[in-house]
């Protein structure tokens, strides 16, 4: 229980740090950094949530495959410090954070409040498979068929969206010529590595 | 650990990104903030899972990654497409799309 | 044929007259229109006497005849009929309105001649004869309205008949905004009696009176100075008067009409109509004297220092009807409607005799300018004087016999009334002066050289221009005619003047005290249930009123020989000594120029402050531009919202999924 404790707290720590980081830091490199952080530290609390097939899922494809991609694409985009602004922005950027404050203290007032009170309890005893791959699976196949079947769908839908928004169009780009990206490669590694190409 | 902690670090995670979303310039860092809501999300669903001992929240925590990756990918996409037309990065120099 | 039929009749003749000479005048040529006019008011005379035949061939009882044509309106609570009265009183009114209005139609035939607006003219002078018969032929206050309506409105169109003077269309204006003043009264009096009495019916309403009504019940004095109002506007009394000397524009044969005649009389016929109410409601009958008796004298003091013809004649119009008017409200029914009677005799040749003066004039009415015609006007000299020795009440005329009656009466009644007649009185003497400074003026003295023209046959032609203002006008249609016509060479002129002449001089046969009172038996039916019919003052009071009133008569004549003939430069002598005096009788008392100031100026003031205050800056400004302003403001702020921002649309999306929380929040509690 102590152990648990302490492990939250120190998850905690590391998710909230790094969600800092995503917001506040003016590199956008330093900000995928500390997105994959916050990941990871997530996941860590998924396992303390007895999601393990969830915490593995997000380590694997959240952080290793979707961060990769963002590592890539601000490689390639040039994550320049974001210029200052004589005016930075406004009326937003103060009003932001401010909002974003209210936003949470409703939502804790909700939660605090009296009307969740189920919350407060550690919740029923589960059993070895809660959270297994093998429950996942299991539930994928039968009560949620549906859901897997869209999803592949999507997926499919993103995969040719990709490669419609990689097309190079003639006359569009100030470089002219138009090569056709490659095909795609594995769904969620190739989507948009398709176009791995050096521009031309 | 009751789920209340849980829920209530999801919410500070989820208000974190939406300043984020509001507060900043770039798209990339804008996705990288909505990220950070979906993933708040996420948390959320599975410590109700785990309060209600049903794996459903878990399931769906799955379908909201599928989801998330999917709009990263398009996203990136843009901004990439953005990038080779010479566009400046910047969601502030990007308002043609007027109403 | 029934006697109403013989009503329907005098009605139908005009009208008909009138639609052939409105619709068909381009088919008729030369004077038809003229003779067809007055072919249609001989018609409705005959007609006239039929009914005056029928009628007196009827029992005693049944002398108040009602012929209805068909229900008007017929609804819960209200019923009017389309009914005419035929009793003693209607069929005199007939008579005299059509038998004067034949002899002025034919008066007008030749006046008339040469005007481009002539089957117009006749047309009108139809329509106005039609509205006056049927205002006295009607037996319920509906009908009386609509008749009275449409003579003011016969009025307005034949006053600015020449409507291409200005001066004729604004008086025209004035007559008429002033009798819709009346007409609002009189409306106002029907529906008091109406709501009292539950009937619009003559004889509903006087037999219903004296039950619902207590003697100067509030509500009954009330209705009737409403008729007073309507009255007052339609002849010409204080103060709704100022109408009827600016009424003077129109050419001569309607002044001798409507505002000598008939039309001004319409309102000693409404009092003597409602007489039952005003007995029960002495308050306004006190007020309608006052008023009459006031009238009286004030019109005399303006016409004896006037200097337009025509305007002369009109304030002793103004100053009869104010006899009348005095003699209906205090209950001399037969002698105010005798003096009707014979004045619109003498007023009416009188007018006929100006008429013919201004012809010789050619166009001009300015008394100044005029003098010596009585050689070169022989027959307008002789029958203008005997309509001047009617007005004046010189002994044996039939206004000596009309007017002295009246003054016999209010004498008689006592009280405050003997003031009345006293006044009465000096009038008398008044009107003799006035009326023969205008003989002497006009025919006596040196001739002008438009006399000394004719003298030798030869007529003045001057330039057509607006007597009053001078200014220059041709002769096409809105203008008068480019001739001018004089009675000695226009045979119907004549066979006008002549009968009326007559008339004017022995008429007064008909109501001779003592002798004969003629027409006082014959209106009995009509008047037999006032309070007052037996109160007639004794022969001898009569006989010695109307020997007073020969007296007063003969001085003022002579007055006016001696200051006019006798010592010319006595009347500049006296205009010098009395100027203050002079200059008020000129400007007739100041009385327009207290209505401009009361009245029209703070209406203009009104339009002008409604145009600028409320329509410009408040309709125009704060309503339509408040509301365009609104709607543009809403616009704006929708349209701010869609600026292409991501950040602004991503702050509103999250700004609603906070307040979708909070929603539910809140319901959850």
């Amino acid at each position: 229980m102590l152990f648990e404790q302490i492990l939250f707290f120190v998850a905690g720590t590391g998710a909230i740090a790094g969600a800092l980081g995503v917001a506040l830091l003016r590199n956008p490199f330093y900000s995928v950094l500390a997105l994959v952080s916050h990941l990871i530290a997530l996941a860590v609390l998924f396992l303390l949530l007895r999601a393990d097939f969830l915490a593995a899922a997000q380590v694997v494809v959240y952080a290793g495959a979707v961060m990769v991609l963002y590592v890539f694409v601000v490689a390639y985009v040039g994550g320049s410090d974001e210029p200052l602004r004589p005016e930075s922005g406004g009326l937003l950027t103060t009003l932001g954070p401010l909002f974003a404050l209210a936003l949470f203290v409703e939502i804790s007032i909700a939660v605090l409040g009296s009307s969740l009170g189920a919350l407060d309890t550690s919740g029923p005893e589960v059993g070895a498979t809660f959270g297994s791959p093998g429950e996942i699976g299991r539930l994928l196949l039968t009560k949620f068929l549906l859901p897997f079947e869209a999803a592949s769908f999507l997926l499919l839908l993103a995969a040719v969206a990709a490669v419609l928004l990689a097309r190079k169009r003639r006359g569009l780009e100030p470089d002219g010529s138009g090569a056709a990206g490659p095909g795609p490669g594995g769904v969620l590694r190739g989507a948009a590595g398709g176009r791995t190409g050096t521009p031309t | 650990m009751s789920a209340q902690w849980f829920v209530v670090l999801s919410a500070f995670i989820f208000s974190i990104g939406a300043a984020g979303v509001l507060t900043r310039r770039s798209p990339l860092v804008i996705l990288l903030c909505l990220e950070l809501m979906l993933n708040a999300g996420n948390l959320a669903l599975i410590s109700f899972s785990r309060m209600l001992g049903n794996s459903d929240g878990q399931l769906f925590a799955l379908m909201v990654m599928v989801v998330a990756a999917c709009e990263v990918v398009i996203g990136l996409g843009i901004i990439v497409g953005m990038f080779r037309r010479r566009l400046p990065i910047d969601v502030d120099e990007m308002s043609e799309l007027r109403g | 044929m029934k006697t109403t039929d013989f009503g329907w009749l005098v009605l139908a003749f005009p009208l008909v007259g009138m639609a052939i000479s409105a619709l068909g005048w381009r088919a008729l040529p030369g004077r038809l229109p003229g003779w067809i006019g007055s072919a249609a008011i001989l018609g409705s005379f005959v007609a006239s006497l039929g009914m005056l035949q029928s009628l007196s061939n009827e029992p005693e009882e049944s002398k108040q005849l009602v012929g209805t044509a068909f229900t008007y309106i017929d609804t819960a609570g209200f019923a009017a009929d389309l009914s005419i009265l035929v009793d003693p009183l209607s069929v005199v009114m007939c008579l005299v309105v059509s038998g004067v209005s034949f002899l002025i139609h034919l008066y007008s035939v030749a006046y008339m001649t040469s005007d481009e607006g002539f089957a117009r003219f006749f047309a009108y002078l139809n329509f106005f004869v039609f509205s006056m018969l049927l205002l006295v032929l009607a037996a319920n206050f509906v009908l009386l309205i609509v008749g009275w309506a449409f003579v003011g409105a016969a009025s307005y169109l034949l006053i600015s008949f020449w409507y291409r003077r200005a001066t004729a269309t604004s008086a025209g204006i004035k007559a008429f905004v002033i009798n819709v003043i009346g007409d609002v009264g009189l409306v106002i009096g029907a529906f008091l009696l109406f709501d009292a009495t539950g009937s619009l019916d003559y004889f509903g309403v006087f037999e219903a009176a004296p039950e619902v009504f207590g003697r100067n019940d509030p509500q009954l004095v009330a209705a009737c100075l409403m008729i007073l109002v309507g009255a007052f506007a339609k002849s010409a009394q204080l103060p709704l008067h100022t109408w009827l000397p600016d009424a003077m524009e129109g050419p001569t044969p309607v002044s001798a009409l409507i505002h000598a005649a008939t039309m001004v009389t319409a309102g000693v016929y409404l009092i003597a109509r409602c007489f039952p109410l005003f007995e029960l409601a002495p308050a306004a009958a006190d007020v309608s004297a006052i008023i009459g008796t006031a009238t009286l004298i004030f019109a005399a003091s303006i016409a004896m220092a006037a200097t337009d013809l025509k305007r002369v004649i009109a304030y002793s119009t103004m100053s009869q009807i104010g006899y009348m008017i005095l003699g209906v409200s205090v209950a001399a029914y037969g002698a105010g409607l005798f003096h009707l009677v014979t004045h619109a005799f003498f007023k009416a040749l009188l007018f006929m005799g100006a008429g013919s003066v201004i012809g010789a004039m050619s166009g001009i009415q300015s008394l100044d300018r005029m003098g010596g015609f009585r050689k070169a006007m022989p027959f307008t000299f002789v029958t203008f004087t005997a309509g001047a020795l009617a007005l004046a009440a010189f002994p044996l005329t039939s206004g000596f016999f009309s007017k002295d009656e009246i003054l016999a009466y209010a004498f008689n009644r006592g009280g405050f009334y003997v003031v009345l007649a006293l006044v009465g009185y000096v009038a008398a003497l008044m009107t003799a002066f006035y009326t023969f400074r205008l003989v002497f003026r006009v025919f006596f003295g040196p001739p002008v050289p438009e006399a000394r023209e004719l003298e030798r046959g030869h007529m003045t032609h001057g330039a057509h221009a607006n007597p009053a203002t001078g200014e220059e006008e041709d002769t096409g249609v809105g203008f008068p005619g480019a001739e001018h016509h004089i009675a000695e060479r226009e045979w119907a002129m004549k066979a006008a003047m002549g009968p009326l002449a007559v008339l004017a001089l022995i008429a007064g046969v008909l109501g001779i005290p003592g002798l004969t009172d003629t027409l006082e038996h014959f209106l009995e039916p009509t008047f037999e249930s006032s309070r007052f019919h037996e109160e007639v003052p004794s022969e001898g009071a009569e006989y010695a009123g109307l020997a007073a009133g020969g007296a007063f008569a003969l001085i003022g004549i002579a007055a006016a020989y001696y200051f006019i003939l006798r010592d010319p430069t006595l009347r500049l002598k006296t205009r010098e000594r009395f100027a203050g005096l002079h200059r008020v009788l000129i400007n007739k008392w100041y009385v327009d120029e207290a209505y401009d100031l009361a009245i029209v100026r703070p209406a203009a003031a009104a339009g002008r402050f409604g145009r600028t205050v409320v329509e410009s800056t408040f309709v125009q400004g704060v309503l339509v531009g408040g509301t365009v302003g609104i709607v543009r403001a809403g616009t704006a702020l929708a349209r701010s919202m869609q600026n292409g921002e991501l950040r602004a649309y991503a702050a509103l999306l999250l700004v609603g999924l906070a307040c979708l929380v909070l929603y539910f929040l809140i319901v959850a509690t």
